[in-house]
């Protein structure tokens, strides 16, 4: 005979009480679990399709030389004459703290090359990552060989080129690969080519005049992360293109917000059911706790059998709610993934978040229940017998 | 030297001209091994002394000393200790707890004791023998008869073998030959050397007690003694 077993065949026979104070911790627990779940998918998918938006930071040159737009932004001092960032130094911002949030580094040379009658600047880039940092690139024939050229929309119909002609570059044949779709930037002028071409063609061997850099900025500070590439390659200017990921953030921290503010509400809905029902429990027992205490039981004791009952409930909610918040999580991501594949992980930590979560709403609900058992009056309560 | 001492002993229910004034000026000893009988009217304050007695009705003045010990210049949690240690309870309704077997109620005190399980299993049913249950100690109360329930309830009052056993109309539901078999317990307890006091309103039952008290409007009014064989 223990506390412990008088608190199970109370709940054994109370099976009612017991079951709705079961079900107010498992909804509370599963709505929780549910919506962080379902919230942090849909983050994740987020932050995943924000990244299509490709570079979010650019890495210039120090320079007092005219600046150069590019792609709508004020590049501040892109030199393509005079100062350039060493290709090797590049390889520091695999050191930085973070690093593993930078999802591409895109080294970009540029230069003005002359082109029959005409100038062009052309821009010699990695086609490895321009996927990742220009996602919005749709090209009419291939993506350019060595030696080949990829032409920018407006500079094909000046140049009045198309895939499978060839351009006469400072006395050389390089044959068009592709054309890029109308894109709305100042792409659309540019001729592309592979950065080693590029840096052939200019004599800029080992040297890059700007580099673009998407960071997958879910878990860390763009800003610090713009200091520390500042830190490691002190001769350039570092900036990130604020408000993509401003509003990255910001759409991020408002969706998790007013997901912890409704698990808020219904987690403290779900503690006054307990606390509701464990009240009446108590009082119900009035007779029995009087029998407690006459054969000599504590208060402590009283309050222990008391706690130990929300203890068991909410440990099995804990489990459940998990269970269930997982499911509800689930069906709503399938309902909204078009047959697109969807996965929940699995993870030890959330399942034991929400248990200690339940556990810590039952017995914080239990508190003033059996707080108000243990200081029953014995005689009070015998009267009642 | 009394075992138990009580002095001028006072309790008043309620306030102003709504008060009620249940035991007034009590004043008594009882030795070590006795068998007291407290009689009286309903609403005599019978039971009320049984609570001061038992250290759950505290008095409004007077004081009760058992075995030494001031009972009411206790803390609530040692006056539960002390129940524990010193007191058995059997009451009139029985007051098994219906979710716990025969055996488990008569455990219930041992429950907080720091005991092994295998030790508080063989005390219990130590004292369902005594009381001749032993065969009874998987049912559920719902599942045994008035006077087996009482003397599960009597089993559970002497589990843990306290000095004292107070019982509170411990026939109040039983026909006459359960509440002679119920005596004839107590009797048997008392011949062990226990101490016992019983409220109880049947002369019949009274009978068996060595020594009566006779309570009328919250004043002793008779103590008399009455020898082991002067009937």
């Amino acid at each position: 005979m223990t506390l412990s077993l008088i608190s199970a065949r109370n709940l054994l026979r109370r099976k009612g009480k017991a079951a709705f104070i079961l079900a107010g911790l498992i909804i509370g627990v599963a709505t929780a679990v549910g919506i962080l779940t379902y919230v942090n998918a849909v983050a994740s998918d987020i932050i995943h399709k924000l990244e299509q938006y490709g570079a979010n930071i650019l890495i210039t040159p120090q320079t007092e030389s005219l600046s150069l737009g590019y792609g709508g932004l004020a590049l501040g001092g892109v030199s393509f004459e005079l100062e350039e960032i060493r290709q090797s130094d590049l390889a520091r911002l695999e050191h930085i703290p973070y690093a593993g949030n930078i999802a591409a580094v895109g080294p970009v040379v540029l230069g003005v090359a002359a082109v029959s009658d005409q100038r062009i600047l052309m821009a010699g880039i990695d086609f490895g990552v321009s996927h990742i940092l220009k996602p919005w690139w749709k090209v009419q024939g291939n993506m350019p060989a060595k030696n080949e050229v990829l032409l920018g929309a407006d500079a094909a119909r000046v140049l009045n080129l198309k895939a499978g002609d060839k351009l006469p570059v400072q006395g050389a044949l390089m044959p068009v690969s592709g054309v890029l779709a109308h894109t709305g930037s100042q792409d659309d002028s540019l001729a592309f080519v592979h950065l080693e071409d590029a840096q052939a063609l200019f004599n800029k061997q080992g040297l890059v005049s700007m580099v673009e850099i998407a960071a997958l900025c879910k878990d860390c500070p763009i800003a610090e992360m713009v200091d520390y590439i500042a830190e490691a390659l002190p001769d350039a200017n570092v900036t990130a293109i604020a408000q993509v990921v401003k509003t990255r953030m910001e759409m991020l921290g408002h969706f998790k917000r007013f997901a912890y503010w409704i698990s808020a509400v219904v987690l403290f809905i779900g503690g006054l059911v307990v606390l509701v029902t464990m009240m009446g429990s108590v009082k119900e027992r009035t007779s029995e706790i009087g029998i407690f205490r006459a054969v000599g039981f504590r208060q402590r004791h009283i309050m222990k059998i008391i706690f130990l009952e929300s203890g068991m409930l909410a440990f099995l909610a804990g489990l459940a709610g998990y269970g269930l918040g997982l499911a509800f999580a689930f069906a709503a991501l399938v309902a909204e993934a078009d047959g697109n594949p969807v996965r929940i992980p699995f993870s030890w930590e959330t399942a034991a978040g929400a248990v200690f979560l339940a556990m810590a709403l039952g017995l914080a609900a239990s508190v003033y229940p059996a707080f108000l058992a243990a200081k029953m009056d014995p005689n009070d309560a015998l009267r009642a017998l | 030297m009394s075992y138990i001492i009580a002095r001028d002993l006072n309790k008043t229910f309620g306030l102003g001209q709504a008060a009620v004034k249940a035991v007034s000026n009590i004043s008594f000893e009882i030795a070590s091994g006795e068998f007291v009988g407290i009689m009286g009217e309903s609403g005599s304050g019978k039971s009320t002394l049984l609570g001061i007695l038992g250290a759950m009705t505290a008095p409004n003045s007077g004081s009760l000393v058992v075995d030494g010990i001031d009972i009411y210049g206790l803390k609530t949690e040692q006056q539960a200790d002390f129940r524990r240690e010193y007191l058995g309870f059997v009451f009139q309704g029985f007051h098994l707890v219906p979710y716990l077997t025969v055996l488990e109620n008569v455990m219930l005190p041992l429950a907080v004791m720091p005991l092994g399980k295998k030790r508080k299993q063989e005390m219990a049913s130590q004292a369902l023998f005594r009381v001749g249950l032993a065969e009874k100690a998987s049912r559920l109360p719902g599942e045994i008869s008035g006077g087996e329930k009482e003397r599960t309830a009597m089993a559970r009052a002497i589990v843990n073998e306290p000095p004292i056993l107070l019982a509170d109309e411990p026939s109040g539901n039983l026909d006459s030959k359960n509440s002679a078999q119920l005596m004839a317990l107590f009797e048997k307890f008392n011949a062990s050397g226990m101490t016992i006091i019983m409220v109880t309103h049947s002369l019949e039952c009274a009978g068996y007690a060595k020594r009566r008290m006779i309570i009328c409007d919250g004043r002793l009014k008779s103590d008399c003694f009455q020898a082991i064989n002067a009937a």
